[in-house]
């Protein structure tokens, strides 16, 4: 063999894996490896709050009312970032909130991702009558402003935490629906779908492992973008005082509580609103990276 | 066309059949005696708390109940207010202009800001401004508005003493109502400081209500944009050397408006969402704070009938928004027919 033809000779490369690919295309995209990062961050501090919040998120200090955060007159380092109306720890508070977020987003995508999934995996099967009501149905929940049927569920089942998430799981019902229908509906007519059918394939296998599996990812896409959603409805409902009940130290109901004091103490209403607003952002940039590593079709 | 239009128009009945249920459910599921969930709390003896119930019709089986909460709706009758005793239908009218005058205005700013980055964004793709308003928009999209609300409140109504903090008017000014449209009304009484005030109060609400279609708007333009300048006809365009000006503002533009107007239409149903928190951040007398109040209060037969108001008025605005999109886009009348 002649050394010069060597050099051209492409080295076969290994096929490149799926994830290592998902990570090519998810990592060209700057925004969302920051997003990434500060759902990482957001994820520690959600689990470690007791160790790194420096003050109980509840306890309040009778000495330290509205105290301003350490770099403004009469700031301390023991409340790095103030305390609010009843002396609280800004800084812990924020810390435990980021809980709840996770806590809101986590379950509000659980509840409402498993039965919008589960409807419109059935809706895209038995596409007759039974699609058509389910299709129905959720155009009249479409049909909502999603923040007033929450309201409307919330003064239902009365406010607080869990019927805040229940509430705002069943606004989106309709989004998990509309895209799995859509899909499923586009994977049945593959030729893989006759094929597994022709080998005797039974509709339940037909429906979760050879065409669920083949639909998820503009299903994953949704459940991101829902997370962010859900975490900015939950945190509305909270600033109304549907949601979350003090002294729980969510977002949106240190909001509602710092409402008072807007003209006197800006950090009571700025850092609690910030901290929604830079969440919500990572889960955004996040589901826009999601979307174009996971489906290059959707991209515009 | 009219099979189209035939097909749409009837889909308005299930969607207001399930309006009507929820509605209706609402009261019902409340806890406690249906009877005070609608009149309020007062001790009254067994015997007219039996027949109260009889009256109402409160005795019989739901079903029944229901066909005779939707002859009332029909009849324009959804009860009075347990607070004021005033009709919720002539409650709801009075204060729905203030409610739409803030979501027109707030549509207003969107689209005119939002339409120009759009297009500004798409044709300097890539382009330092196309990733500053892309990421602007990214912000607003994540924006808790009752959030920004009171941000723009310490900035502008604190700090720099520009705006008012709350309400639609100078409570010095005496308009008389015609429209019901204070900017309108006050430039009809000919009197300019009243004019300013109105303005002066609407200004930031409609910057908040505005912000999160402003960056839907923006992002759907750059991208229907997008879409369109990679088409044959735009390079037809340019060679037969048409300025770009004409090529974008004429050529592309008319193409990529029509998901832009749909993306504006479906922004409706937000609108009266954003409201709720908006008008209850400014004080802004409209059905958004009207409604919250009631919560607070346990008005229910106002949350009743403001809930079946506002999403009869959503779906009738949704459907108008379908037919006119048929009417522009031929595309979709053949395909849906």
């Amino acid at each position: 063999m002649v050394a010069g033809l060597e050099a051209i000779e492409p080295t076969p490369a290994a096929p490149e894996g799926p994830w290592r690919e998902f990570w090519r295309y998810f990592s060209a995209n700057r925004g969302a490896v920051m997003g990434l990062l500060v759902i990482a961050v957001t994820i520690f501090l959600a689990i470690t709050a007791d160790l790194v919040s420096p003050h109980s998120p509840i306890a309040s200090d009778s000495t330290a009312f509205l105290q301003p955060p350490v770099w403004q007159d009469g700031g301390t380092w023991n409340y790095p970032l103030g305390t609010d109306a009843i002396g609280r720890d800004m800084l812990s508070r924020l810390i435990h909130g980021t809980r709840f977020s996770l806590l809101i987003g986590c379950i509000v995508v659980a509840i409402s991702g498993t039965i919008g999934v589960a409807l419109g995996l059935a809706a895209g099967f038995f596409p007759g009558t039974f699609g058509i009501l389910v299709m129905r149905l959720m155009d009249i929940v479409l049909t909502m402003p999603s923040l007033l049927l929450a309201i409307v569920l919330v003064a239902i089942l009365g406010p607080g935490l869990v019927n805040a998430m229940i509430a705002v799981a069943i606004t989106y019902l309709p989004f998990f629906v509309r895209v799995t229908r859509a899909t499923v509906l586009g994977e049945m007519a593959r030729d893989y779908v006759t094929a597994s059918r022709v080998n005797g394939a039974g509709t339940l296998r037909l429906m979760l492992v050879t065409v669920l599996p083949n639909c998820l990812a503009p299903i994953i896409v949704q459940a991101t973008l829902s997370f962010s959603t859900a975490i900015l409805d939950a945190a509305a409902l909270g600033f109304l005082s549907l949601g979350a009940q003090p002294p729980t130290p969510e977002w949106g109901t240190m909001l509602a509580d710092s409402r008072d004091f807007v003209l006197r103490a800006w950090w009571v209403v700025t850092l609690p609103g910030a901290a929604i607003l830079v969440t919500v952002l990572a889960f955004n940039l996040m589901g826009d990276g999601l979307r174009d590593a996971l489906d290059p079709r959707l991209k515009r | 066309m009219l099979r189209f239009l035939l097909t749409r128009v009837s889909l308005v009945i299930p969607t207001f059949v399930g309006i009507t249920l929820l509605a209706f459910i609402l009261v019902h599921a409340v806890p406690g005696d249906p009877l005070q969930v609608m009149n309020g709390e007062y001790a009254i003896t067994p015997e007219r708390h039996a027949e109260l119930m009889h009256e109402y019709g409160l005795d019989r089986p739901l079903p029944a109940q229901y066909l005779i909460y939707v002859g009332h709706v029909l009849r324009g009758d959804l009860g009075r207010s347990l607070i004021t005793h005033a009709p919720v239908v002539e409650e709801f009218a009075a204060l729905f202009p203030a409610t739409i005058e803030l979501s027109l205005s707030a549509m207003l700013f969107a689209v005119v800001l939002g339409l120009p980055a759009g297009i500004l964004a798409s044709v300097k793709r890539n382009t330092f401004l196309d990733h500053g308003v892309m990421g602007a928009s990214l912000v607003g999209y994540s924006m808790p508005i009752f959030w920004w609300g009171l941000l723009l409140i310490i900035l502008f109504s604190n700090t720099l003493g520009w705006t008012p903090v709350s309400g639609r008017i100078d409570v010095a000014y005496d308009i008389e109502p015609v429209t019901g449209f204070l900017l309108i009304d006050s430039l009809l009484s000919d009197d300019a400081d009243a004019f300013r005030s109105a303005l002066g109060h609407l200004v930031l609400p409609a910057i908040v209500l505005g912000t999160i279609p402003l960056a839907v708007i923006a992002r759907m333009t750059r991208s229907a944009m997008l879409e369109v300048l990679g088409e044959d006809y735009i390079r037809t365009a340019r060679a037969k050397g048409l300025i770009p000006l004409r090529v974008i503002g004429v050529h592309a533009l008319r193409n990529a408006l029509i998901p832009v107007v749909t993306v504006i239409g479906l922004q409706v149903g937000y609108l009266f969402a954003g409201a709720i928190l908006t008008e209850t951040i400014f004080s802004w007398p409209g059905v958004g704070k009207w409604l919250v109040d009631s919560i607070n209060r346990r008005d229910y037969p106002v949350l009743q009938g403001g809930v079946l108001m506002i999403g009869t008025v959503v779906m009738i605005v949704n459907l108008a928004v379908d037919l006119l999109y048929g009417l522009i886009n031929p595309r979709i009348r053949y395909r849906r027919a």
